[in-house]
């Protein structure tokens, strides 16, 4: 889980005023100021902000990554046209990282609201269940992808041996995407639960308690009243379940490195330079196609989250 | 946008202990209601889900305590075959010892640098109100969300490119060294602690930095002195939170680490299965160790853990 990890939140409208009453700040204390802005900025800046700009400009080109960047040629949109056409992973990555955003909107994104919904409940116990299902959240996606080994394995698989079936689950490639995403839900229905959960509690006790004297059933509570009320943290959960799903890449990379049924738009990229490949400006248009993709659910985001502040 | 608590109670500094506390425990007056027809159902149901979920990691645990001459004998579906060996193996053959350390000197030094850092930006963010603030924060925030692979062809260009002196690195440069790692790492996660931490210092009553600069103190005092130790449940949440994701990133490693010596424990997964091949016993013991750390975190600084997820993501 490299995760966006929702950075989410919207500042609380502060007390603005008294701040603004600030005093004049000192020479030595200016300079200081600058410096404490200054070197995250610039941490930000060169290492993310920078290199995204070079994905795209030498997205533009040709250059085998050696002989100085004298040695690149211009060559236009020839590797876009390259990709489309003349790339046979390209179009099964994208498929499939279109197939891993609509089950995860199917199945553990709802899944997740939908237990949260209940441990929300009061139950007796309730915490040992929230346990149970944030627990893979504290797991890597790499090593949630090799746990699953252990269920998949064809000879000795827990899956094989349940269903009397001799599968490759992970190896076979008209299954084992299924098989990688029922593995990387697992982790993201608990990842779900836990900021649905967390947005439940902190919902006003008295709309369900007004729901309730108004004769609302339970369903019709949580549809007309809590769902709406929560369009924020929905939101996020659109974004995160976005992400995730773009950013899919190490559960791939872990169980065959991305080919052979598992190919993933971040997988191709890491396939173009590490290595003995060394495709620069072809690696740089799968980025920068990546990168497109993305500021979709960033300006999605930022809007969420920033409003508040203007 | 009133939900999060953290919306509500915007004056109170220890809003984020609140928080961290609310996550877990109910904060309502509990009601304890009969057990009646639906309400057993509800607890069958997620008795069942809940089994289901912990299924994996029980199986792997389970397994990791067999003997694999029993297993292959006589099936997974059987009992017996108790042992420790698996552990003393792996932890040999995977060489745990080492991918340990490679782990802890790529993750302890990446997550003070980026406490430290965010921790500076969020205080210049949250105190002073330039015209610019909302459009930096922006800066950092949009930059944690943007997908890493999409940015690794410059950087892996670039860190080849860069001399280091050879006692950090003996191939003298930055591609395949620690450093790298870690500033990678670092640039990568200071969007999100940023943003949390200046959520967090605006809570802070203004009040006391004028008293404080009444009383001579300069910028650097009052964020050290003041502004730090103020800080501490978000830094505490953030720390648990940030310490398992660095442990965790496994694609940063996997790509800028060209020596498989120099792997930390996440990203040697794929040699670990080369070593252990047809042993699952094995394998499931070199699991449940890599998991070790993460779940002992998790157990012992829950709260922490959940506050920092959620304060980030469900406050809005």
């Amino acid at each position: 889980m490299t995760a966006i990890e929702g950075p989410t939140a919207a500042p609380a409208p502060a007390p603005r005023t008294s701040r603004r009453r600030t005093r004049r700040l000192t020479g030595s204390d200016r300079s200081v100021v600058g410096l404490m802005v200054a070197v995250p900025l610039l941490f930000v800046l060169v290492l993310v902000w920078l290199p995204a700009l070079a994905s795209v400009i030498l997205s533009f080109s040709r250059w085998e990554g050696f002989g100085g960047l004298d040695a690149i040629d211009w060559i236009g949109i020839e590797n876009y046209k390259n990709i489309a056409t003349n790339y046979p992973p390209f179009w099964p990555a994208l498929w499939h990282n279109l197939i891993w955003v609509v089950f995860l909107f199917l199945i553990p994104t709802p899944l997740g609201m939908f237990l949260a919904v209940l441990c929300d409940k009061q139950l007796r116990g309730s915490r040992i269940y929230q346990t149970s299902f944030y627990l893979p959240v504290v797991l890597s996606l790499a090593l949630t992808g090799f746990i699953w080994q252990l269920i998949y394995s064809r000879d000795q698989g827990l899956l094989n041996a349940v269903l009397g079936t001799s599968v490759d689950w992970y190896g076979d490639p008209r299954v084992n995407l299924w098989a990688v995403l029922v593995a990387f839900g697992w982790k993201h229905t608990g990842y779900i639960m836990l900021i649905y959960l967390a947005g439940l509690k902190a919902v006003d006790p008295g709309l369900r308690e007004a729901a309730t004297v108004d004769g609302a059933s339970e369903a019709r509570t949580y549809f007309s009243v809590i769902f709406p009320v929560m369009r924020p943290i929905n939101l996020i959960i659109l974004v995160i379940t976005v992400i995730e799903s773009l950013r899919a890449f190490d559960i791939v990379w872990i169980v065959n490195k991305g080919r052979n049924g598992l190919e993933v738009i971040a997988a191709l990229v890491v396939q173009n330079i590490v290595g003995e490949a060394s495709r620069v400006g072809f690696g740089s248009a799968l980025a920068t196609i990546m990168l497109l993709i993305s500021t979709v659910y960033v300006v999605i985001h930022l809007r969420a989250t920033m409003r508040e502040d203007r | 946008m009133t939900t999060g608590p953290l919306a509500t109670g915007s004056a109170d500094p220890d809003i984020l202990a609140v928080t961290a506390a609310q996550v877990v425990t109910d904060p309502r007056p509990r009601r304890r209601q009969p057990l009646r027809g639906p309400r057993v159902v509800l607890h069958v149901f997620l008795l069942v889900m809940a089994v289901g979920w912990l299924m994996p990691l029980l199986w792997g645990a389970f397994n990791s305590f067999r003997d694999y001459d029993f297993t292959a004998a006589n099936g997974y579906f059987s009992f017996g075959g108790f042992t420790l060996e698996n552990y003393v193996d792996a932890w040999q053959r995977g060489e745990f010892g080492e991918k340990f350390l490679n782990s802890l000197y790529i993750t302890v030094p990446a997550v003070l640098l980026t406490l430290f850092l965010s921790a500076c930006a969020a205080f210049v963010l949250a105190r002073f109100s330039f015209k610019l603030n909302i459009t930096l924060l922006g800066f950092f925030v949009a930059a944690n969300l943007l997908p890493p692979q999409a940015l690794l062809i410059p950087i892996y260009k670039a860190f080849n490119e860069i001399p280091l002196p050879t006692w950090l690195n003996s191939d003298g440069e930055l591609l395949n060294s620690y450093l790298g790692l870690i500033l990678v790492n670092t640039a990568f996660q200071i969007g999100f602690c940023t943003l949390v931490l200046s959520n967090y210092m605006k809570t802070l009553p203004p009040e006391i930095y004028e008293s404080a600069a009444v009383d001579g103190a300069t910028v650097a005092r009052q964020f050290f002195q003041l502004t730090l130790p103020l800080c501490r449940p978000p830094l505490a949440a953030l720390a648990t939170l940030q310490i398992s994701w660095i442990y965790n990133e496994f694609f940063w490693a996997t790509a800028l680490l060209t020596d498989g010596d120099k792997f930390p424990i996440t990203s040697s997964l794929n040699n670990l299965r080369g070593q252990f091949f047809t042993d699952y016993n094995l394998l499931s013991a070199g699991s449940i160790v890599v998991a070790l750390p993460t779940l002992i975190v998790f157990f012992v600084l829950q709260r922490q853990f959940v506050a920092g997820l959620t304060l980030g993501s469900t406050k809005g």
